[in-house]
């Protein structure tokens, strides 16, 4: 278990520090600074500006200084918010983000469990098809698009919860369902597929044999061998929840740090782009991570590998 | 990466007689002939403004109603059509090219060099598709060419991941072996021989692909950093239409609405497609 743990962690940094190198190429290869200016800044000013910045260093210098800086924990500074760095920025706004990412994830597993277990044992009936034909409309409509309408249609048609703000527990109700949706319909079509397949399994047929409550024949020797395919999808859904953060705080004007990526992007606020794209990746080897020991616990099987 | 309906098992009637997959197909259809033929489906015109008809409501002159400029929504969307299908279509393409070529030598080489290459495939698969596409969109530029590089270098892992366990398996086959046999060149035993074998599940990838590199262009014009190309002949993306419409949505709903649905059924109808496809051509699924 521990070499299997320790060669876990050192892929995890391996994957980290490809994603820092390519991300740092990548900036210094875009076209366009961060102090371009619709009028032209005289050429002192940038001189000075990148001398401050180290931008006027040789390339491998910079590479080498932005390593160790990040090493320890500093993403340096932001060239947009002047009075903050971006290790500042992102300890306010990764909070933010993680706390609706949990909600989100929360809620697709509370909606998936029941509507795939439901799906599965009434198979074939009109249940069934119901939760296939929502599963497919909930995994092909654009997050913006779910969002914006339920903000037209609860928010603003209903009156039920008001848009746009960030400081009531009721402000997370939305967007919360916008996140999970997707995660939510795909959670429970792969119960449903697996669940379909192990109830056809012998244990299920002699549980049954003996007596075994249909409740509990479901519930406890069906679900629970269910639950590998699902602990599987955790590390590309938990991709899926990031990615489809910061369109979801867009959306709902969230101060996260989706948001503050975004509008990075749109300013060439380099530091602030890669720190973030270097905090998602580390959430995403860390879920990983977490699944692998999961599966240890879950599934007797793997422990002897 | 991202969860697509590709990884989800549904079990379907025969292609021709399921309606869903029909319409789906039918729909399909109609909007890449729209965008072919826009220019001479709409009196319009992608640029024809009218002052005085700003944000109205659908009337029979203006079936959708016209956006704050006072252009017809339809013409709008019609031409929007163009970007979408060009996205899609061509992000599929090239992944699909890219992909192909790196599975079938990840797959037929074997051992070490397919270590190495499935380990790179694995750290792409890993990352958030939409991080990769918006860092790429900075180095390529925010237009329609730029964006299609930027989605096809995401999504050809998908393909690579599949035609090399496709490979993989084809090799073993009976008629490829004999086809060695005989002295057939590697080029050959790939192209004529493991190529085709695997055609039905590339189909079924490649027609997951549109809507995937649709959402993903749509999403990214929508938060303001996708194709920013005011001059195009291509017209203006669904998403940026539907952007346009989210901030008048609170007293002119209808021009989010359309476009935010002509989005939605275009994903919608490409996945059922995909599903129907793949029942057909590649049964065994996933």
């Amino acid at each position: 278990m521990g070499s299997f743990l320790f060669k876990r962690i050192f892929h995890g940094l391996l994957v980290l520090w490809v994603v820092a190198t390519l991300t740092f190429i990548l900036l210094r290869l875009a076209p366009g600074g961060p102090f371009d200016r619709e009028r032209k800044l005289p050429p002192e000013v940038i001189a000075n500006l990148e001398s401050k910045y180290h931008l006027d260093e040789p390339p491998l210098a910079q590479y080498l200084r932005y390593l160790s800086a990040i090493a320890h924990g500093d993403f340096g500074p932001s060239y947009k918010y002047l009075d903050r760095g971006v290790s500042e920025i992102i300890a306010e706004t990764l909070p933010t983000s993680a706390l609706l990412g949990l909600l989100a994830l929360g809620f697709a597993l509370a909606l998936a469990f029941p509507a795939g277990l439901l799906a599965a044992y009434f198979r074939g009936s009109g249940i069934d098809r119901l939760c296939i034909f929502i599963t497919t409309l909930g995994i092909s409509v654009p997050h913006f698009i779910l969002g914006a309408l339920l903000i037209w249609g609860v928010a603003l048609q209903l009156g039920w919860f008001q848009a746009g703000r960030w400081d009531h527990w009721s402000s997370a109700i939305l967007p919360m369902v916008t996140l999970g949706a997707a995660p939510a319909a795909y959670l429970a079509a792969l119960l449903r597929s697996t669940l379909i397949e192990t109830f056809s399994e012998d244990f299920i047929r002699t549980a049954r044999a003996k007596g075994v409550r249909e409740s509990a024949v479901a519930l406890r020797h069906a679900l629970g061998n269910a639950l590998i395919p699902v602990l599987t999808v955790m590390g590309p859904l938990t991709a899926a929840l990031l990615t489809g953060s910061f369109v979801v705080e867009y959306v709902f004007a969230i101060p996260g740090m989706g948001r503050f990526f975004i509008t990075a992007v749109t300013d060439r606020d380099y530091p602030l782009i890669m720190g973030v794209t270097l905090i998602y990746t580390a959430l995403l080897v860390g879920a990983n991570l977490m699944v692998d020991l999961f599966y240890g616990y879950v599934d007797p099987r793997m422990r002897t590998e | 990466m991202r969860l697509g309906m590709d990884d989800i098992a549904v079990t379907r009637t025969p292609p021709w007689r399921d309606p869903l997959l029909l319409c789906s197909l039918a729909f399909v259809l109609i909007v890449a002939l729209a965008a072919l033929i826009a220019p001479w489906l709409s009196p319009y015109g992608a640029a024809g403004l009218e002052a005085r008809r700003i944000l109205e409501t659908p009337s029979y002159a203006h079936w959708m109603g016209t956006d704050g400029l006072g252009r017809d929504l339809l013409t709008r969307l019609l031409y929007g059509a163009r970007v979408s299908m060009t996205v899609g279509v061509g992000t599929a393409l090239i992944a699909l090219a890219i992909g192909t070529i790196y599975g079938l030598l990840s797959g037929f080489k074997g051992g070490a060099v397919d270590q190495l290459m499935m380990r790179i495939v694995d750290v792409f698969y890993s990352l958030p598709d939409m991080l990769i596409f918006i860092l790429l969109s900075l180095l390529f530029g925010r237009n329609i060419g730029g964006l299609l590089i930027a989605l096809g270098l995401v999504s050809w892992v998908r393909f690579a991941r599949i035609v090399r366990g496709q490979a993989l398996q084809a090799k073993e086959f009976l008629f490829v072996e004999a086809a060695r046999a005989m002295g057939a060149s590697r080029r050959r035993l790939m192209l004529r021989h493991i190529l085709p074998s695997i055609a039905g599940p590339i189909i079924v990838t490649l027609t997951f692909s549109v809507p995937s590199a649709i959402l993903a262009e749509s999403t990214l014009s929508f938060i303001g950093i996708g194709i920013n190309d005011p001059y195009s002949p291509w017209g203006t993306s669904w998403g940026t239409l539907a952007q346009d419409g989210w901030r008048a949505m609170r007293t002119y709903p209808h021009v989010l609405f359309f476009p935010a649905a002509a989005i939605f059924l275009t994903i919608l109808a490409f996945n059922f497609l995909g599903n129907g496809l793949r029942d057909w051509l590649d049964p065994k699924g996933r």
